[in-house]
């Protein structure tokens, strides 16, 4: 088999959902040794198409070829058994069980095949070997509990590959990852690759298909858009691809003359956690929080929401001293938290999308406890058209929305809080573009109706992008400030990666 | 309730397609159809093998058995509905029963059923706080008080069943009210209430969020701990009322009573397509769980099926509902 020869062919694949075309007439190759980098917006199609490549859903129409032969691909071992391994952004690993016994579930070598006796030398050697491979310092007798993140994804390629993959299908891997494990991914791809195995790699990031791409499928409402040589096409012209259009500002940022302070805090400490945090925060200003994942960001944020307890320190909110209890009480103090973790955190995925939104203000069309149904109805109809959430109705459960509605809905339900100091956490986490630009945009409309935001995002270029003023947090503690104008990728990291973690972090140093 | 054939990636040329009859079929909204259609086919069915079915006196008769069941069962639907389960609902059938005939004794017709009712709301409220405060998990906070209950059931009336109750208390267990039987017309009471209370308040709408996803109903700012002991509690008043009907059909307290009813509650719920994990499910869907129940029950009967044989098809029924459901949702 050649490179040029694609040995995978998805060919005019239809399916559709109650109501919907999830795919139409989509066409995709795949070569042995490339990474194929598949993009589109929430929505677009991209999960759909693997589903039925990995055999959780049947396709309506089309075919699939594998090297040259239509195949059926009814389940997910008629796809194991093409060599087609798929890692989802949930990983299908036992944790209590060891790294070598994942990967080999199922499979193990035998020492007394009748007795169902493992030979774990040769499991544990066998697994060394493929972790070899890919370049990994994993122990085999690690259990997969004690990884993490980024470990457990490996375990599962090295599972991949231990089953003779040819085509691994990676699921925004890098949703999760820190900056130093990304290396390590891209790493193990290269191993892969070198081994002439396959890789569709889905991600909303678009720098890193530009380093590990070869070539880029586009997919927009269900239908393919292009597949290009990632070598000859630029950022731009994939965006376009994307979204139909040109996105002329990728952050578009106001400028807003902040006002009073609305949210003071003072000296806040949590036993190994935060150290002696002390910021505060204006009217009509984005305030980034950068920092490694780990730093104490989302401690932070749920402290000051009441969701977690905090050992020492204040809060005062317009210049008076509160006691937050809980996220109740932050909420009628008019303070809202959109949290990181959308599905855990977010989202109630068996209620419908009015019923989320009007969540935290039933309060307010309530009476004696009964429910303004009409009211409520309105309310919900003007916020989901305000956040332009895509769904037939209100009525559909939250569950069946794609990444970027589901992320549009738990906003909209914090924006029907009324509250005027908003907390993001990860705000465009895992959604395309043109819904980051939604965000930030909804965020300005914020500003201008006299909020104040907390930004906390791991990708610098948003914290550059949006922020007023930008605190850098390191180890559970402020170890740098930049105004807008002094922040720059490298001095962020350089204070995320080795800002001072013993001593108070001086004011002076910062700014100088 | 159609099965969709599974499909091959590639059709074969030529495949059958299937009859327009089938498809027309496949088309209806069987999640809203679903239930009443099996209700119907069963009433047809029995009612074909077995014409007295049909009578009034055996229809008025389902609704009367079947009122003990649909009273716990509303209650147990609050506590699924959040994501929990209240096992203790048979025992306190017993326990209420005691407490009201004793206090019927002692205090007079009113001051029976006020202590019985009051008593099954104190052990819900107990169930309540074990579980929202104590964090204790629901299947095992109300699995003990399954045990409590009974123990305490027994104890207070000496293992013996207490008699000579007023005789105007017959009215509750066996009255009419118009055609209607007394007890069926407290069980429909308690379901219109219950279901403007999941549907149209505030409590009820934080028992569907809790249970779809109790952290984010947390950070959403809904106060769990009161919510859930106020689901305990809704349970156990359902159970007092319950236990009041039962014992004035018995009448007398008998510390035996209920046992099992807590599984068949539970029962009651899943046929009628709640979730056990919470979040999804609602009181018509409980109310027709408890009519396919009792209406197999009393049809079984009817065209003489052994009640042993009886058991094993209401076991399948359980199994086969929550299946459906279950290849209902992978499908979507």
């Amino acid at each position: 088999m050649t490179a040029e020869q694609p040995f995978l062919e998805m060919r005019g694949i239809v399916k559709r959902f109650p109501g919907v075309l999830a795919l139409n007439d989509v066409t995709i190759t795949v070569r042995a040794g490339e990474v194929h980098v598949l993009i589109g917006e929430n929505g677009a199609g991209k999960s759909t198409l693997i589903k039925i490549l990995s055999g959780v859903y049947p396709p309506d129409g089309g075919t699939i070829l594998f090297d040259g032969l239509p195949v059926a691909i009814r389940n997910p071992h008629d796809a194991q058994m093409l060599g087609i391994s798929t890692i989802y952004q949930e990983l299908n690993l036992v944790p209590d069980m060891t790294v070598a016994e994942n990967i080999f579930l199922g499979r193990e070598p035998m020492l007394l095949r009748r007795l169902g006796v493992v030979d774990r030398k040769k499991l544990d050697r066998q697994a060394r070997e493929l972790l070899a491979a890919l370049n990994l310092q994993i122990d085999p007798r690690a259990s997969v509990r004690s990884l993490g993140i980024a470990q457990q994804q490996m375990v599962e390629i090295a599972k991949a590959l231990s089953l003779n993959a040819r085509l691994i299908v990676m699921d925004e891997p890098t949703a999760v990852l820190t900056a130093h494990e990304i290396d390590q991914l891209f790493a193990a791809i290269a191993a892969l690759k070198a081994r002439r195995v396959a890789i569709i790699y889905i991600s909303h990031r678009l720098d890193e298909l530009k380093t590990l791409g070869d070539r880029a499928t586009v997919l927009r409402d269900g239908a393919w858009v292009g597949t290009v040589q990632v070598a000859d096409a630029s950022v731009d012209q994939l965006i376009r691809m994307m979204v139909g259009r040109d996105l002329t500002e990728k952050f578009p940022k106001i400028q807003i003359e902040p006002g009073d302070e609305v949210l003071r805090v003072e000296n806040l400490s949590r036993q190994g956690v935060l150290h002696d945090i002390s910021f505060q925060l204006r009217r009509g200003e984005i305030l980034g929080i950068a920092g490694l994942v780990g730093a104490g960001r989302t401690e932070l944020a749920r402290a000051v929401f009441g969701a977690d307890r905090f050992d020492a320190g204040q809060i005062l909110l317009h210049g008076r001293k509160v006691d937050i209890a809980s996220p109740a009480h932050a909420i009628r103090k008019g303070i809202a938290l959109v949290p990181e973790d959308r599905k855990r955190q977010g989202i109630l995925a068996h209620l419908s999308i009015k019923h989320n939104i009007t969540l935290t203000a039933l309060r307010d069309f309530s009476r004696g406890g009964f429910i303004d149904m009409r009211r409520e109805h309105a309310h919900a109809q003007d916020y989901a058209a305000s956040m332009r959430i895509a769904a037939p109705d209100l009525e559909r459960w939250v569950h069946y929305l794609s990444g970027g509605n589901q992320q549009k809905v738990v906003i909209a339900k914090w924006l029907s809080s009324r509250a005027d100091i908003f907390l993001f956490d990860e705000p465009t986490r895992g959604i395309d573009v043109a819904a980051k630009v939604e965000v930030y945009q909804l965020m300005n409309e914020l500003l201008k109706r006299g909020a104040a935001i907390v930004m906390i995002s791991s990708e610098l270029p948003e914290i550059l992008g949006m922020s007023d003023r930008i605190l850098v947090m390191r180890g559970g503690r402020i170890c740098g400030e930049f105004t807008r104008a002094e922040a720059t990728e490298e001095n962020i990291l350089d204070r995320a990666l080795r800002g001072p973690l013993v001593d108070r972090y001086p004011q002076t140093e910062a700014t100088a | 309730m159609s099965n969709a054939p599974t499909r091959d990636a590639v059709p074969p040329a030529g495949a059958p397609r299937p009859h327009p009859l089938f498809v027309a079929l496949r088309r209806l909204p069987w999640g809203r159809i679903g239930m009443p259609a099996v209700l119907v086919a069963m009433a047809v069915f029995f009612g074909t093998i077995n014409p007295n079915f049909w009578s009034v006196v055996n229809l008025t008769n389902v609704s009367r058995q079947i009122s003990i069941l649909a009273l716990i069962s509303i209650g147990q639907t609050f506590a699924i509905l959040s994501a929990g389960i209240d096992l203790s609902v048979g025992s306190l059938l017993a326990l209420v029963s005691v407490v009201c005939a004793q206090g019927m004794l002692e205090f007079g017709l009113v001051g029976g059923i006020v202590a019985g009712v009051l008593a099954g709301c104190a052990a819900g409220l107990v169930n309540g706080v074990l579980i929202a405060k104590a964090r204790i998990p629901a299947f095992i906070a109300t699995l003990g008080m399954l045990v409590a209950a009974r123990g305490l059931a027994l104890t207070l009336s000496g293992g013996l069943p207490i008699a000579g109750l007023p005789h105007e208390f017959l009215v509750i267990g066996a009255g009419y009210w118009g055609p209607f039987p007394l007890p069926s017309v407290i069980a429909a009471a308690a379901f219109v209430a219950a279901y403007l209370l999941l549907s149209r308040t505030r409590f009820g709408r934080y028992v569907y969020a809790m249970g779809s996803n109790e952290e984010a109903a947390v950070l959403s700012g809904i106060n769990v701990v009161k919510y859930k002991i106020m689901v305990y509690v809704v349970s156990g008043l359902c159970a007092g009322i319950a236990g009041v009907v039962l014992t004035s059909r018995v009448i007398s307290g008998q510390p035996t009573l209920g046992e099992v009813q807590e599984l068949y509650s539970i029962a009651a719920v899943v046929i009628g397509g709640g979730k056990i994990t919470g979040g999804v499910g609602g009181i018509g869907r409980t109310l027709m769980g408890v009519l396919v129940l009792g209406m197999l029950s009393n049809g079984l009967n009817l065209i003489q099926v052994s009640s042993y044989v009886q058991n094993i098809v209401v076991g399948a029924i359980i199994i086969i509902a929550v299946y459906i459901d279950l290849a209902r949702e992978r499908r979507r």
